[in-house]
């Protein structure tokens, strides 16, 4: 038996050993992914983020180098923290704690020790870095915003988070990626894609050649450069417009659906979210809750969308054979449904034709036809499906599935919607309020402004959009066809009609632009707030839709003022200098531009705030600003022309 | 006339192949651990693998001559061969190099030599030739000394250069023994020691007293035919004396490395951030190391494949930790193979040492098996992770003149033997 002592201790190891392989290289063992080994070395070659241009090929983003200071913790020799710190201009307890972050990441992959450096640190520091180990300096490219504008449009970059790593592996840490607007939603067309190189390292972490003779590398590609529909002096004319007002422009060319401009206000200089600062002014702006510079009004502002909203109604009545243009209905200061009652501003008695009920913007009018709409098939839960219809048809109530990074769906109600208020019993009476755009349905500036470009084609609208070219490729087909209301082409005429009338004779009298056919509507939206539990109105939104000229529409457009009172007092002023400016290029009508630069809104802003009891609509003053600031803005106004 | 040519062929064909095969794929892996760029040149000669290559080729050159003498000169002059290799020894005090902290090397122009290599087949003889002798009888005490005398002589020399893994390939020496009638009291011995070490250091020399004797009185109540009262009675103040100069000497006499080592094998240290930063530092080897062996998966990652290895990562390659290296390219059915071939021939080797006529053989023959075996055990245990950090060369594989042809004559004089087993005398 002595024998076999040897024997299974043979055999027991053996199996022991096989075991064991078993537990570490099958079990345990992983996957042989070059990105996970830590024994090759991954170098990332970043490319040139494309340009961003206006329609007109002036440039508005371009880049700028710069430097991050990176660390891989469990590199890093002892070093003269003091004159460490000194060089990059931190404290000794910001280097610990920055550094305590780095470990506790990963002691062996690379994390971003101090972001962005200016070019004038990076020359001193250069020389130096040999001293440090374990410390390197990685060059990245940033962007350098030639103008002040736009930054609702072109958005920003930023540094990818944990979550987008997660979820997508393109991006490692330190990367940037496109936060806002076009860097967002052009993000892959801008951005190209970096190029790799594997290094084999050895045990001291020193690199001893190209892995595989560079078998894998790749290069980096190029980002392409962007034409966008922007028209940068167009933009910059309405972003100085509406200096101390809050609201939004909307712009586009009916023709194509190109936005010309997009104007949201208040905005803010671009640069101010590139560099160190970055986060600090991206916090002060994200604070800002009650101007909300953040917030782009033009594409997720849902607000009532007021008397423009009539066209609608217009529209919908004569496609439904309701009414025909030369009927005319008797006002009598306003329209009573049951006990109830709906002013209206015209004279008692007055009789309008459709025309006239757009141009005088006649309540009574468009609540008659509107009734007559849901009335028409027997069953107002039958008719106000039909409406709702034809409205979605234009595009409201729904994304509009362009390529803006935001946006809102508005609202525009069916029996569904009114199935949780009126389970039972629909009359037309109760929803009377759409027919003059207040009640349920909602909308977004750009929606308005689209719904105004379908009427200025007569029946059809592109999808608004804001990518004009990018090299070598096609932009997607969504934004090349059209797409066809459920108006026939016909019934436009009056209402175009209609609008031509509000310039000349009706509401929008006085902001007629000389030699320009406009078309237009203002809007005048009632609002409310929570003031300490109780609601409260406040001044109303002042609202303007447009196109020019009308009878080959160059633009359309949409403006709201928020508290600016009536259509015509900022939102139609703003629009027609805003058209003026387009189609010639140039200002004539002076007064209204000196007087939209030297009024402010502030004074309507702050009520709400001011915890005391104010006057609104007919009990405002109008806030005018000092004389040195109404130079300055002029001196904006004067480098456009340039 | 044929009488002739069937003396040539029979040598053991199947250790040979066995043999081959590992000298074989070792080589490919000291290619793989030690080749610098991208091109291999086989023949470079001024790197490990090209070296290596060399040293394969004088292998062959060494196995035609001993395989050439004749088998009864091994026996007979096993004295004067062990007498020789013991004087290497000394020498090395006197003209010895140093190499990594251990003074076990001369050197002869631009080649060194390790004596301590040649003295395991040395002793070999010196213990199959006192053993085979007709007076020898393991169960006396005089005799047992005797050979502990024979084994304690080189073990002593080579601890004082300073190469614990080398004096430690002696303990290999008690299968042997145990194998020829050594008394199984020394069996019982030995496992208690490790048990009672290891239990002392792990759970404190309280629990271990009280488990201690707890076994002894439950042992001494099971037996039918009770034994005298003193005998368990003596064994338990032993054992208890044992038990608590254990720790004494773990503080006392270990060096600091040694006791990291040990406390880290069995986890003695509970600190979870000391250990990590044990683990990276003091084990730094074997860290790496499991992780290159881990990489290689199932299948391996291929031949002058694996980046841990192109990238040196795990100190000591090519040498002691050359087996990381079959795990990270050859994978698990690579790994598998060197073990199961390792297997084989150890089993063979202890087959053909159990069919010896002359008891000389025998004794050899299962000294060889053995030291091979120890080797295998402590080399490949170690580089997995599963006994603490004993430096010590894998048989035929690991790079190095010395350790290849020690081994190969270990195991040629075995099969020179072995041929003669048949028509010998």
């Amino acid at each position: 038996m002595r024998q076999l002592l040897l024997f299974i201790s043979i055999i027991f190891v053996g199996l022991l050993f096989i075991a064991r392989l078993f537990y570490l290289q099958v079990y345990q063992g992983n996957t042989n992914n070059l990105y996970e080994d830590n024994a090759i070395r991954k170098v990332y070659d970043y490319p040139k983020r494309g340009f961003v241009y206006d329609r007109n090929g002036k440039l508005l983003v371009s880049n700028q180098p710069s430097y991050d200071v990176m660390v891989i913790p469990n590199e890093v020799k002892p070093l003269d923290t003091l004159e460490f710190c000194s060089l990059l201009k931190i404290t000794k307890d910001q280097f610990k704690n920055t550094y305590e972050k780095a470990w506790r990441y990963s002691p062996r992959l690379p994390y971003v020790f101090l972001p962005q450096l200016s070019k004038e640190d990076y020359a001193i520091l250069q020389e130096k870095m040999r001293k440090f180990e374990g410390f390197y300096i990685q060059k990245r490219s940033l962007r350098n915003y030639e103008t002040t504008i736009g930054a609702n449009v072109i958005g920003d970059i930023g540094e990818v988070n944990q979550r987008i790593i997660n979820n997508n592996p393109y991006y490692k840490m330190g990367d940037l990626i496109g936060m806002q607007g076009i860097e967002a939603s052009y993000e892959k067309t801008l951005r190209g894609v970096k190029g790799i190189k594997f290094i084999q390292k050895d045990r001291f972490n020193r690199d001893i050649g190209p892995y595989k003779d560079g078998k894998f590398d790749t290069l980096p590609e190029s980002g392409k450069d962007i034409k966008t529909t922007i028209d940068a002096t167009l933009q910059a004319y309405g972003e100085v417009l509406m200096q101390n007002k809050r609201g939004g422009i909307i712009a586009i060319e009916p023709a194509t659906g190109e936005i010309l401009s997009m104007v949201s206000a208040p905005t803010y200089n671009p640069n101010l979210l590139v560099g160190r600062d970055r986060s600090k002014n991206f916090t002060k702006l994200f604070r800002d809750t009650i101007a909300k510079p953040l917030f782009n009004r033009s594409l997720q502002g849902v607000y009532e969308p007021g008397s423009p909203f009539k066209l609608m109604n217009a529209l919908v009545a004569l496609q439904e054979g309701v009414i025909s243009t030369e009927e005319r209905i008797t006002c009598y200061t306003g329209y009573r449904y049951g006990n109830r009652f709906m002013k209206c501003h015209c004279r008692s008695g007055k009789q309008n034709n459709m025309i006239d009920g757009i141009q005088e913007s006649c309540n009574a009018y468009f609540a008659t036809i509107y009734r007559r709409i849901l009335d028409k098939p027997g069953d107002a839960s039958v008719g106000i499906d039909i409406w709702s219809n034809h409205v979605k048809s234009f595009g409201l109530g729904n994304f509009l599935n362009n390529d803006l990074y935001v946006g809102q769906k508005g609202r525009i109600p069916d029996r569904e919607y009114y199935r949780g208020i009126y389970p039972n019993t629909f009359y037309s009476t109760y929803t009377i309020s759409n027919s003059i755009g207040q009640g349920e349905v909602a909308t977004t500036p750009i929606q308005l402004a689209n719904m105004v470009a379908a009427i200025a084609n007569r029946g059809f609208y592109y999808t608004p959009h804001i990518i004009k070219e990018i090299k070598g490729e096609t932009i997607d087909p969504n934004f090349t066809t059209p797409k066809y209301t459920s108006i026939d082409k016909r019934h436009f005429e009056p209402v175009v009609e209609g609008m031509h009338n509000v310039y000349k004779n009706g509401t929008a009298k006085y902001v007629q632009v000389p030699e320009i056919e406009i078309c237009g509507k203002t809007g005048t939206v009632e609002n409310f707030v929570r003031i300490d539990g109780v609601r409260t109105q406040l001044t109303d939104h002042s609202i303007f839709v447009a196109f020019a000229p009308k009878d080959d529409p160059k633009i359309a457009i949409a403006v709201f003022v928020e508290n600016g009172y009536f259509g015509s007092r900022f939102a139609g002023k703003i629009a027609s200098l805003m058209i003026e400016k387009y189609i010639k290029g140039e200002t004539t009508r002076k007064d209204l531009e000196n007087w939209i630069l030297s009024h402010s809104l502030e004074n309507e802003y702050a009520k709400p705030y001011s915890g005391e009891p104010f006057k609104i609509n007919r009990g405002t003053t109008l806030q005018v600003i000092s004389q040195e600031e109404v130079n300055e803005l002029k001196k904006q106004l004067a480098k456009l022309d340039k | 006339m044929f009488r002739e040519t069937d003396r040539h062929f029979k040598f053991d064909w199947v250790t040979i192949i066995l043999f081959l095969l590992l000298v074989g794929f070792g080589w490919l892996n000291i290619v793989s651990a030690s080749h610098v760029g991208v091109e291999v040149d086989y023949f470079d000669f001024s790197q490990p693998y090209g070296k290596q290559l060399a040293f394969i080729g004088l292998t062959i050159l060494l196995i035609i001559f001993i395989l050439s003498i004749e088998a009864r000169f091994y026996e007979r002059f096993s004295s004067v061969i062990y007498l020789i290799s013991m004087l290497s020894l000394v020498g090395i005090f006197f003209f010895g190099k140093t190499v990594n902290g251990a003074t076990s090397w001369y050197g002869i122009g631009g080649m060194t030599i390790q004596p301590s290599e040649f003295a395991k087949a040395a002793t070999a003889l010196a213990v199959a030739k006192y053993i085979s002798d007709l007076n020898t009888d393991l169960k006396t005490f005089k005799d047992q000394l005797n050979i502990l005398v024979i084994l304690a002589i080189p073990a002593i020399l080579i601890l004082l250069q300073n190469d614990t893994g080398s004096t430690l390939v002696y303990v290999a020496f008690f299968f042997v023994l145990y194998r020829e009638g050594l008394p199984k009291v020394y069996l019982s011995l030995g496992v208690a020691l490790a048990l009672i070490s290891i239990s002392a250091l792990k759970f404190g020399e309280v629990i271990t007293s009280i488990a201690t004797v707890l076994i002894l009185i439950l042992n001494h109540f099971s037996k039918k035919k009770k034994p005298s009262i003193l005998q368990p009675i003596l064994i338990a103040i032993a054992s208890i004396a044992l038990a608590f100069s254990v720790n004494f000497f773990y503080d006392t006499i270990l060096q600091q490395h040694q006791k990291d080592r040990i406390s880290l094998w069995l986890r003695l240290e509970k600190d979870p951030a000391k250990i990590e930063s044990m683990r990276r530092d003091i084990l730094y080897n074997l860290y790496e190391s499991e992780k290159a062996i881990s990489s290689g998966g199932l299948t391996g990652r291929g031949f002058l494949e694996g980046t841990r290895t192109t990238g040196k990562f795990v100190p000591e390659q090519h040498t002691d930790y050359i087996f990381s290296t079959v795990g990270e390219e050859w994978g698990f059915l690579g790994s598998t193979f060197v073990v199961v071939v390792f297997v084989l021939l150890l089993l063979r080797v202890l087959r053909l040492a159990e069919l010896q006529k002359s008891q000389f053989s025998r004794v050899y023959g299962y000294a060889v098996a053995s030291i091979i075996f120890f080797h295998f055990l402590i080399n490949i245990g170690m580089v997995m992770g599963l006994i603490p950090t004993i430096g010590i060369p894998l048989p035929f594989f690991s790079y190095g003149g010395s350790g290849l042809w020690g081994f190969t004559i270990l195991l040629f004089i075995f099969i020179k033997l072995d041929s003669n087993r048949i028509n010998e005398w």
